[in-house]
């Protein structure tokens, strides 16, 4: 049933779900500034606007009227290459996250959700595991030792993260027995969110999450003190504000994940009573909201992390993948087998 | 105990360095997260201690140097009399003046005959040391009075400060009399 209606109804949640993305990704280089402040006993940024709210669009014409400087590299091509991958795979991911269940609007369904496709979840890995592809171009055509190291660092990083990161969603994948994101939210409805059923595996994910945003304490790939900027050290203008922004736009991805992973996507606990009593649409734009402000917990846990803890050393950080994480992911397969197979 | 170099401590504080294994829950180092994650959350709520500069300002110490205020006496003459003393117990040679004589029907304005025409104070050079203040036998010189510091600005130009900027505004000239009377 490929008519019109449909490409335009899918142009208009994608395009909506890209502004969203943009918008929160812009608004979180303002309340990390806004957070570091308060946890530091500042008052951050809040003379542009009222509370500083206009900051990002300052920081924005700023970078965009600096110089773009090209270092003395033969890879001028995959100089400018390496933030866009970072960029697009940061967004890339958001097509088949969903927002909510179903809206109806002049008596046709509309699913939330840019596509549904049925091994969404590893998608996700695999959009992801491209974005290290982003960085590590760009610290490779820099010609700068420092941002090789930068790349070298963030790669290896990944890489081994992701390993834990998907032995964590295997064991929930034994109880939900789907890989479609719309379905996993489903099963979630009310009070049933899997983080009660999984929190260990919602640890290990949590914890990847970081590594694989390259959040603090995870941050060896720019950590300044160490390497400069790391494997951004030679970019400048918009190409760093692309960096910066794929990062923000990735913590906002990664949240929303979590969110819909392990708490409960859209669902809030009285969803079920709107539907019967209010109306769909009613009940799922509080989902939308709800899913919302999961999402922003999340960041602020996020940012709360990056201005408590300090950097880890790098062979503790690799002590953690491949020694801790990834056993204690293992274990927490076979247990959850063993409890689907006692109860079931 | 015994006492050899290695068990002194003379702020009584000394402690030994534990070089132990982690065990396994340390390893994970979650309590230790969880514990920072508090603290930081408690400042969060906490009052700030941000003054916001040019709305608020800071109490200042009553002996505090602050950018300099060429003073009035209580009819509201200008004191200086362009000795020249200042400048020359300037230890970064920030003061430049110009004396004048002064005319007829004007000594309601300058106290003594001769009186400083231009007086210019470069702020980027002056280090507040207040040896101007010491050195000025006329009392005309302070920099414990504006309680106020120098602003930041664009040009090197602006921070050379004439009479205009340092003379002490005739309102509190004014004021001051009428204290004192
Ligand atoms: S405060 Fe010190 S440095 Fe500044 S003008 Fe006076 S004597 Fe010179
Ligand atoms: S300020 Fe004082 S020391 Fe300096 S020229 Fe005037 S009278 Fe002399």
């Amino acid at each position: 049933m490929l008519d019109s209606t449909f490409f335009i109804e899918k142009g208009i949640i994608i395009l909506v779900v890209f502004a969203v993305t943009m918008l929160f990704a812009m608004y979180s280089t303002w309340a990390e500034r806004k957070v570091a402040a308060f946890l530091q006993d500042r008052v951050g940024p809040n003379r542009a606007g009222f509370g500083g709210l206009l900051q990002p669009l300052a920081d924005g014409l700023k970078l965009f009227s600096k110089e773009e400087f090209f270092p003395n590299t033969p890879n001028r091509f995959l100089f400018i290459v390496g933030p866009a991958i970072a960029m697009s795979t940061a967004l890339m991911t958001s097509a088949v996250l969903p927002w909510g269940d179903k809206l109806v609007i002049f008596g046709k369904e509309v699913i939330l959700q840019a596509t549904d496709i049925d091994v969404a979840l590893l998608y996700v890995f695999g959009v992801i595991s491209v974005g290290v592809y982003g960085i590590m171009i760009g610290g490779w055509a820099s010609n700068n030792k420092f941002s090789l190291m930068g790349a070298v660092r963030a790669s290896s990083q990944m890489i081994s993260y992701e390993v834990a990161m998907g032995l964590s969603i295997i064991a929930l994948l034994m109880m939900t027995g789907t890989l479609s994101l719309k379905e996993i939210s489903m099963q979630q409805s009310e009070w049933r969110w899997n983080v009660l059923y999984q929190p260990v595996s919602f640890l290990i994910f949590l914890i990847c999450a970081f590594a694989e945003t390259n959040r603090t304490p995870f941050d060896l790939a720019e950590c300044e003190s160490e390497l400069i900027g790391g494997y951004h050290t030679e970019y400048s203008s918009m190409k760093m504000g692309f960096y910066l922004f794929a990062e923000y736009a990735n913590m906002f991805i990664s949240s929303a994940i979590l969110a819909i992973l392990f708490f409960g996507g859209y669902n809030y606990p009285g969803m079920q009573w709107m539907t019967e009593n209010v109306g769909v649409n009613a009940a799922n734009v509080l989902g939308i909201i709800a899913l919302l402000i999961k999402i922003c917990c999340f960041i602020f846990f996020y940012m709360w992390v990056r201005w408590t803890i300090p950097r880890f050393r790098y062979d503790q950080l690799m002590n953690l993948g491949w020694r801790i994480l990834i056993p204690l992911a293992i274990i927490n397969i076979m247990i959850t087998g063993v409890c689907i197979l006692a109860f079931k | 105990m015994s006492t050899s170099i290695q068990n002194i401590s003379l702020s009584g504080r000394k402690k030994e360095v534990s070089n132990k294994e982690m065990t396994f829950m340390e390893s994970l180092y979650l309590v230790a997260i969880v514990k920072g994650l508090m603290i930081t959350i408690k400042h969060f709520f906490r009052k700030k201690v941000t003054i916001h500069y040019p709305e608020q300002t800071r109490e200042m110490s009553p002996v505090y140097r602050g950018r300099h205020m060429l003073k009035r006496d209580e009819q509201g003459r200008e004191n200086c009399t362009a000795c020249g003393l200042c400048a020359l117990s300037c230890p970064a040679e920030a003061i430049t003046m110009k004396a004048a004589e002064r005319k007829k029907g004007e000594e309601h304005l300058y106290r003594e005959e001769k009186y400083a025409e231009i007086y210019e104070i470069n702020m980027l050079r002056c280090i507040f040391c207040g040896l101007c203040e010491e050195a000025c036998p006329k009392d005309a010189i302070y920099l414990t009075v504006s309680k106020e510091l120098v602003p930041a600005n664009y040009d090197r130009e602006d921070f050379i400060f004439g009479k205009d900027k340092l003379v002490m505004p005739l309102e509190m000239a004014i004021a001051n009399s009428k204290s004192v009377n």
